[in-house]
C-alpha cells in the first residue's frame, strides 16, 4: 500500500469538505474492495475519507412499507433486522450471502452500490427493487443509477447517503457462487412491485447488473417459475471467463431466475 | 496401550501455541538491525534482460542497496540444481538448464526474480522497486508440455533442445506390447493430471543474518527439511562451508512439499546480508507465492489397459508427459518416474508394464512433489482406466479390481517396488459395506425422481512412503541417502529431549514421538520434549516429505531408545545389585523382576550424570543417538468410495457421502492419524472439484489469488466415515506405514469416477468445476 492518510468524517457535510480539500482522495465506506486494491498498489488514494463513523448514514427506517437504508449501514445490520425481514426478507436474505462475516460487519450498502462491482449482489437487490438511490445532492432512480463496470451515475465528489424502496409484494433472491471467490457468478433478483415485475440480472453482464425483460414480461402475465422455460436469455453480452463462459452463464440466469422466483412464493 | 503411550488419542501438546496465537513462525523472528528485503520479479513468461538501471532506487528514501543477477554471478554464487540424476532410455543425462538466484540474462517464468532491494521497510523496498528501470526483450513464450514440445516451438533452455529434459523408460516394452496385442479387450484412455498451487497457510520467508565478526551465516527459513538446506546452500551454492552456515525452521505453518526445496530467496538474502551488512527479512505475499512456489502435477497420459479373456489384467502401456517448469526445482525429476511410474502396479498383479516418461520445460513456475507426489498421478491414472474397463466390460467395478488383487506378499511387481505385507480386499470391503454399496441403486433412484443424478465411484490406492533405503535410492540417481537420526537425550532429573532429524510442520510430531518414548519409558509426556528444526542443535537429518517421519523418523528414536534403555538397565542393575537382564521399566520405574526392588527412572539419570556409583568402565551421562536407514518403502493402501449428487441445472456435485478404508499399518495417535486423513481428502477433494493453476497464453498466471483459485472450504466437504484396517509393516520396529498423503493420493479418482458414473459422460477432466460437469452433461446427452 502507497502512504495514505485517513480522515473520519462527523458528517456528510465534513466528508464534502474534506474530498474537496483532496483532489486525489477518496471516500471509504467499508473498504471491502477498495483497501485489497490498495494493498495491492492498483489505487492510491492519498487521503481516505471514512464515511463510516457518520451517524446519519447509519440505520434502517421503515414507515408503513417505505424503507430506507442508510448508505453505511453495514450488511450484518440489514441481514438481521427483524423489522425490514418483516416486509421484504429478500433483501435481508441477499445481504446475508455477502462475503463472509468479516465482509458483512465493514461493507456497507452505499459502498457497495457505488462501486458497482459487477458481481457484486446490492446492485442487482436495488435494481430489481425500482430504489431510489438519494445522494448528498439529489435522488437517481436505480435504473439511471448503475452505467457500466464500476461505472454508476455518481459524480466527482457525490456521496450516496440512503437506499429508500416500497416495499414490493414480493421478492426473491438466487445466486450462484463462483467457486473460487464465492461472488454471484450469477445473482437474479424478482421482484413483484407496485410500479410491475422487475428482474435484475448481478454477476453475469458484460456491462455490470442488468434487467431481463423477457423474464419480467413472462412472470407479469404469471408469477411463476414454470413461465421462465421458454425464455430465451441471449449470452452475447455476458462476461465469460475461467469459471463460466458466457453460455454457462446464460443456462444459470435462467435456473437462478426461476429460483429466484419459488424462493419469492 | 497406555493413556500417553502408543495408539492413545493424546491431543496435541504443540496446539496451545498455535492456537493461542504464540506460535514462533519465521516472519516472527526480528534481530537488531534488521532490514526488509523486497524481490523485483519478472512481468514477463520469457523474456531477455537488456539493462537493469538501478541508479534512481538507491539514493531513494530508507533504501540500503540495490542487487542483481551480476553481482550475484562475480561473488561466486552457484546456481540452483536438481538432486536427483534421470538418464533417458538412450542413457544420456537429464539436460539441466541453469536456475540462477537472481536472473542475469533471460527470465523464464512470471516471477522468476531479477534484483533485490533491501530497504528500513517492505514499503519503502516496494517504492524502490518501482523506480528500477529493467530494460526487457520480450521472447515467445509457451505454457503446454505438449505444445513446448512440438517443432518451433519457443526453446527456453540451450542445454535441452525442444525443451526435452528427459525421455525416461520403465517396465518391459516388448512384452507389454505383446500382451496388448493379444489382449481380448484393452481399454485406453487419454488422462490428465491438473496442475496445482500447494498454498500451505503460512507462506515463504527467510531472514538471513550474516555476522562478520565470525564470518558466520544464520538463516532463519520455512523449511521441511533445515539440514537439506544447509547441505545444498553449502555444497552448491557456495554461500557458506556447513560449518558457517546454521540453518533454522522454526514453526512452519505448513508445507505439503512446496517448502522442501531451496528456493532463491533463501540464498539471496543470505548473500544479501553479507553484501549490505544487514540482516534481511523477506515473507512472500500470497500472489507471490502463487507466482514462485513450486508447483504440483500437470501429466498429460495416454494409457492401455489389457485384459484376457477371464478379465484379468494382463498389461498396462502408459506415454506420460509431464511439465516441469521454466527450471529443474530440487526433486523435480524423481517425482514423475521413481515416484510415479513405480506405483503404476497399484494393488494389482500385472504381469507387464511399461511406462514411458518425458519431462518439458515450459515458462512455468517449477513444478515438483506436492502432498503425495507422484503417487496421486500413478493412482488417479489407475484408477480411472480400471473404472473404465470395468464400465466397457460390464462388469461391476469392484469386483475387477477384486479379481485383480494382490494377494500374497511379498510381491515383486514389474515396476522396481516389492510389496512387503497388505491386504487389499479387506480395505475394500470395510469400504463397501460403510458406503452401503448394495444400497445404492435404491438411493440412485430416490435421486432421480427428485431430478438429481447419483453416482458412485471408488478408489483402490497404493503409495509407497518412508521413502529408501538409502543405498537403493542412490543407485537411482538420489543424490542424498534417505535415513533418518534421533539423540535421546535424558537428563540428569529424568526429563528427556529427543533430538529429530525429522521436522513438523502441521503432523503433531512433538505429540507423536513423545508418545513413543513415555509409552517405553512410562514417564509422563510432559516430561519430554521434542527438538527438530536447528541445525545448531540437532545432528544432521533429512526432514520431513513423503510420510516419513513415522516409518523413518521414528524408527531412529526407537534405535536410540533400545540403547538408552540398555545403558539405563546396566546401571539400575549395578545400583540394585542384581542382573541387568532380570531389570524391566515400567511406570516410570527400573525394577528387578520377581523382587520388590525399584528404582524410579530418574534416580538412575541422575546415577547416570553424578557417576559416583557406576559399573566399572561404564562412561558418564544417558544419551544416545541412532541413524535408521530403512530397508524397504512401506505401502499403505486403501479403498475410497465416494457417492455423490449432480444437479443437472447447474451441474454442481454434492458429495452425499465419503468413505476412507486405510490401511497404515500401526496407529501411534488416531486423533492425529484422522486428522492427517481429513487433510489429505480435503486437499484430494480440492483438486478434483475446485483447483487449477491457469495460465494465459502469453505465460500471465490467471490464477494469482484466491479470487480465481478456488480451494476447498469447509463446506465443500462431507462428514467423513473412516476406518483403519492394520497389517503391520514388517521392515521397521513399529509394523507403521505413513498416513500424511494417502488422503490426497487415494480420493480424487473416487470422486470423478462417482462423478462420471452419475452423468454417463467418462470425458470429464479435473477439476469437475460446476461448467464442466454441466458442459459434460450436455455432451452426453
Amino acid at each position: 500500500m502507497y502512504a495514505t492518510s485517513y480522515h473520519r468524517a462527523s458528517s456528510v457535510e465534513d466528508a464534502v469538505k474534506l474530498r474537496a480539500a483532496h483532489e486525489e482522495g477518496k471516500y471509504l465506506s467499508g473498504g471491502m474492495t477498495l483497501i485489497s486494491t490498495m494493498k495491492q498498489r492498483l489505487a492510491a488514494p492519498t487521503d481516505l475519507i471514512d464515511l463510516r463513523h457518520i451517524a446519519a448514514l447509519r440505520g434502517i427506517s421503515i414507515d408503513g412499507r417505505e424503507v430506507t437504508i442508510g448508505a453505511a449501514t453495514p450488511h450484518a445490520d440489514v441481514a438481521g433486522s427483524r423489522e425490514l425481514r418483516a416486509i421484504c426478507p429478500a433483501i435481508c436474505e441477499l445481504a446475508s450471502h455477502i462475503g463472509d462475516p468479516h465482509v458483512r460487519h465493514m461493507g456497507t450498502i452505499g459502498g457497495s452500490i457505488a462501486n458497482n462491482d459487477p458481481a457484486a449482489d446490492y446492485p442487482a437487490g436495488v435494481l430489481g427493487l425500482a430504489a431510489t438511490v438519494i445522494t448528498d445532492r439529489r435522488s437517481i432512480a436505480a435504473d439511471e443509477f448503475f452505467t457500466d463496470l464500476f461505472e454508476t451515475a455518481l459524480e466527482d465528489g457525490e456521496i450516496v447517503t440512503a437506499v429508500s424502496f416500497d416495499a414490493p409484494e414480493k421478492a426473491g433472491y438466487a445466486k450462484f457462487n463462483n467457486p473460487a471467490s464465492r461472488f454471484a457468478m450469477v445473482g437474479v433478483f424478482v421482484a413483484k412491485t407496485s410500479s410491475g415485475v422487475r428482474v435484475a440480472v448481478t454477476g453475469a453482464g458484460s456491462n455490470g447488473v442488468f434487467r431481463h425483460s423477457g423474464f419480467e414480461q413472462a412472470l407479469a402475465s404469471n408469477w411463476s417459475a414454470d413461465a421462465l422455460s421458454n425464455i430465451a436469455v441471449d449470452s452475447s453480452n455476458l462476461l465469460s471467463d475461467l469459471h463460466a463462459n458466457a453460455e454457462y452463464r446464460a443456462n444459470l440466469v435462467k435456473v437462478m431466475a426461476k429460483r429466484a422466483v419459488v424462493a419469492a412464493g | 496401550m497406555g493413556v500417553e503411550g502408543i495408539g492413545a488419542r493424546v491431543t496435541r501438546k504443540e496446539d496451545k501455541r498455535f492456537l493461542t496465537g504464540k506460535g514462533r513462525y519465521t516472519d516472527d523472528m526480528t534481530v537488531p538491525g534488521m532490514k526488509s528485503a523486497y524481490f523485483i520479479r519478472s512481468p514477463h513468461a520469457h523474456a531477455r534482460i537488456k539493462s537493469i538501471d538501478a541508479s534512481a532506487a538507491k539514493s531513494m528514501p530508507g533504501v540500503i542497496d540495490v542487487l542483481d543477477g551480476k553481482q550475484l554471478q562475480a561473488d561466486g554464487i552457484g546456481n540452483l540444481i536438481c538432486g536427483w540424476m534421470i538418464h533417458s532410455k538412450d542413457g544420456s543425462p537429464m539436460k539441466m538448464g541453469a536456475w540462477r538466484p537472481l536472473a542475469a540474462e533471460t527470465v523464464r517464468y512470471v516471477g522468476d526474480a531479477v534484483a533485490i532491494v533491501v530497504a528500513d521497510s517492505i514499503g519503502e523496498a516496494r517504492d524502490a522497486a518501482e523506480a528500477v528501470i529493467i530494460d526487457y526483450e520480450p521472447l515467445p513464450a509457451v505454457t503446454e508440455a505438449t505444445a513446448a514440445l512440438e517443432a518451433g516451438a519457443p526453446q527456453i533452455h540451450p542445454e535441452a533442445s525442444n525443451n526435452l529434459i528427459f525421455d525416461w523408460q520403465l517396465g518391459d516394452p516388448d512384452a507389454t506390447d505383446r500382451a496388448i496385442a493379444s489382449a481380448a479387450h484393452v481399454t485406453e484412455i487419454e488422462i490428465v493430471n491438473n496442475r496445482l498451487s500447494p498454498n500451505p497457510m503460512e507462506p515463504r520467508a527467510t531472514l538471513g543474518i550474516y555476522d562478520s565478526a565470525e564470518d558466520h551465516y544464520t538463516c532463519y527459513t520455512t523449511s521441511q527439511n533445515p539440514h537439506v538446506a544447509r547441505l545444498v546452500m553449502s555444497a552448491f551454492y557456495n554461500v557458506a562451508p556447513e560449518n558457517k552456515l546454521r540453518v533454522i525452521a522454526p514453526d512452519v505453518g505448513g508445507g505439503f512439499g512446496s517448502k522442501i526445496y531451496i528456493y532463491p530467496e533463501e540464498i539471496v538474502c543470505l548473500w544479501a546480508s553479507k553484501k549490505t551488512g544487514v540482516p534481511v527479512k523477506w515473507t512472500s505475499d500470497r500472489t507471490e507465492a502463487f507466482l514462485t512456489d513450486a508447483h504440483g502435477r500437470d501429466h498429460v497420459s495416454k494409457v492401455k489397459m489389457a485384459f484376457d479373456a477371464d478379465n484379468r489384467i494382463t498389461a498396462l502401456k502408459v506415454d506420460t508427459i509431464a511439465n516441469l517448469g521454466a527450471y529443474m526445482s530440487l526433486f523435480s525429476s524423481a517425482v514423475p518416474t521413481y515416484l510415479y511410474a513405480t506405483l503404476l502396479s497399484g494393488q494389482y498383479a500385472i504381469p507387464a508394464i511399461h511406462a514411458n516418461v518425458r519431462t518439458v520445460y515450459t515458462n512455468t513456475v517449477p513444478v515438483d512433489a506436492y502432498r503425495g507426489a507422484g503417487r496421486p498421478e500413478a493412482t488417479y491414472l489407475l484408477e480411472r482406466t480400471i473404472e473404465t474397463a470395468a464400465r466397457e466390460l460390464g462388469v461391476s467395478p469392484a469386483e475387477l479390481r477384486r479379481k485383480n488383487f494382490i494377494r500374497s506378499f511379498p510381491y515383486q511387481t514389474p515396476v522396481i517396488m516389492n510389496y512387503d505385507t497388505g491386504d487389499y480386499e479387506a480395505s475394500l470391503d470395510a469400504a463397501m459395506q460403510a458406503a452401503d454399496w448394495k444400497g445404492f441403486a435404491a438411493r440412485k433412484a430416490q435421486s432421480e425422481a427428485s431430478g438429481k443424478k447419483r453416482g458412485i465411484g471408488m478408489s483402490c490406492y497404493i503409495e509407497a512412503c518412508g521413502i529408501a533405503p538409502s543405498q537403493a535410492v542412490g543407485s537411482l540417481g538420489a543424490g542424498v541417502g534417505l535415513w533418518e537420526s534421533a539423540e535421546v537425550r535424558v537428563n540428569a532429573v529424568g526429563t528427556i529431549e529427543v533430538l529429530t532429524g525429522s521436522h513438523s510442520h502441521g503432523q503433531g510430531h512433538e505429540t507423536t514421538f513423545a508418545q513413543l518414548v513415555a509409552g517405553r519409558l512410562g514417564v509422563p509426556i510432559d516430561s519430554i520434549n521434542i527438538v527438530h528444526g536447528d541445525t545448531d542443535k540437532v545432528q544432521m537429518g533429512m526432514g520431513t516429505y513423503g510420510s516419513r517421519s513415522g516409518a523413518v523418523g521414528m524408527s531412529a528414536i526407537v534405535k536410540a531408545l533400545d540403547k538408552v534403555e540398555a545403558k539405563a538397565k546396566k546401571i539400575a542393575a549395578h545400583l540394585m545389585e542384581a542382573d541387568e537382564q532380570d531389570v524391566v521399566i515400567e511406570n516410570g520405574e527400573l525394577k528387578i523382576a520377581g523382587t520388590d526392588k525399584a528404582l524410579p527412572w530418574f534416580q538412575v539419570a541422575l546415577a547416570a550424570y553424578t557417576a559416583h556409583n557406576l559399573p566399572a568402565g561404564m562412561e558418564p551421562g544417558l544419551k544416545e543417538t541412532a541413524f535408521y536407514d530403512p530397508a524397504n518403502f512401506t505401502f499403505p493402501a486403501g479403498c475410497y468410495i465416494a457417492e455423490v449428487e449432480i444437479d443437472p441445472e447447474t451441474g454442481e456435485t454434492d458429495i452425499i457421502q465419503f468413505v476412507a478404508a486405510d490401511d497404515f499399518g500401526n496407529i501411534i495417535n488416531p486423533l492425529i492419524v484422522e486428522g492427517q486423513v481429513h487433510g489429505g481428502l480435503a486437499q484430494g477433494i480440492g483438486q478434483a472439484l475446485l483447483e487449477a493453476v491457469h495460465y494465459d497464453s502469453n505465460g500471465q498466471l490467471l490464477t494469482a489469488s484466491f479470487m480465481d483459485y478456488a480451494m476447498p472450504r469447509a463446506d465443500d466437504l462431507p462428514s467423513f466415515k473412516l476406518s483403519h484396517q492394520n497389517t503391520p509393516c514388517p521392515n521397521n520396529p513399529l509394523g507403521i506405514k505413513g498416513c500424511g498423503e494417502a488422503g490426497a493420493i487415494g480420493s480424487p479418482p473416487a470422486l470423478i469416477n462417482a462423478i462420471t458414473d452419475a452423468i454417463g459422460n467418462n470425458g470429464l477432466t479435473m477439476p469437475a468445476t460446476p461448467m464442466k460437469v454441466w458442459q459434460a452433461m450436455h455432451a452426453a446427452h
